[in-house]
């Protein structure tokens, strides 16, 4: 166990970071560890650094941890929560540019054949229009 | 450990939407359990990727009645050649490890 990546989605919709990690589950299976997080402790769209943490949390292994985010607010939150990670963890925690949906199912499809979390990385970036 | 020749092997496929997200997904994730290097084309003459490369794979948007051809190099090249054509001939059923909500 603990011997893939794992995958964090956090997007400012609850609804919107549930439904990528469903697709997730149903396309790769249940074999990567995989949370996500989406909306502000108030009940709104946005998202907190205190969940995103334990998101980190929830999907963690000692190969390390992909976050796959949408918008702006939802990048920084994750690097402030990598920041405050203990620092053992923070170098193996990295927020991938890559969308949000699509990133997520090839970032886990790789994590689920043991790849590093470099490759996990650059396989969700390979998405990105060059 | 290798025994060097390589290992070809072509399918049709049928799957209804062709070589979409959820049966690259299945291809890639089978593919990667094997160590032998495999290579996909929908074409004979290629241009042939990376069967483990699931941005490849997807990319490559094979659509139904595409002939998929394989080729393998590796101590398990024939296993693997033989696996995914069965994944395809069989048209990527469910896994049972995997929930199917709908």
């Amino acid at each position: 166990m603990n011997d893939k990546v794992g995958i964090v989605i956090v997007s400012h919709s609850p609804d919107v970071a549930k439904g990528a990690a469903d697709m997730v589950r149903q396309m790769v299976g249940n074999e990567v560890p995989l949370a996500f997080t989406g909306g502000d402790p108030g009940g709104g769209l946005g998202t907190s650094v205190e969940t995103i943490l334990a998101a980190i949390d929830r999907a963690w292994s000692e190969k390390g941890v992909a976050i796959l985010v949408d918008l702006g607010g939802a990048e920084t939150n994750s690097e402030m929560a990598i920041e405050m990670l203990p620092e053992d963890r923070q170098g193996r925690v990295v927020v991938c540019n890559a969308p949000i949906v699509e990133g997520a199912v090839m970032a886990a499809t790789e994590a689920w054949g043991g790849a590093t979390l470099d490759e996990v990385r650059r396989t969700a970036e390979e998405l990105s229009p060059a | 450990m290798t025994d060097g020749a390589p290992v070809n092997g072509s399918v049709l496929l049928t799957h209804e939407v062709g070589l979409h997200a959820r049966p690259s997904v299945k291809l890639t994730k089978l593919a990667k359990g094997f160590s032998s290097k495999i290579e996909l084309a929908a074409a004979e003459g290629g241009p042939w990727i990376d069967a483990k490369s699931i941005v490849k794979v997807m990319a490559a948007k094979a659509p139904k009645h595409t002939v998929l051809h394989f080729r393998a190099e590796g101590p398990d090249a024939e296993e693997a050649v033989a696996a995914l054509i069965d994944l395809v001939a069989s048209d990527f059923p469910e896994q049972p490890s995997e929930s199917v909500a709908r």
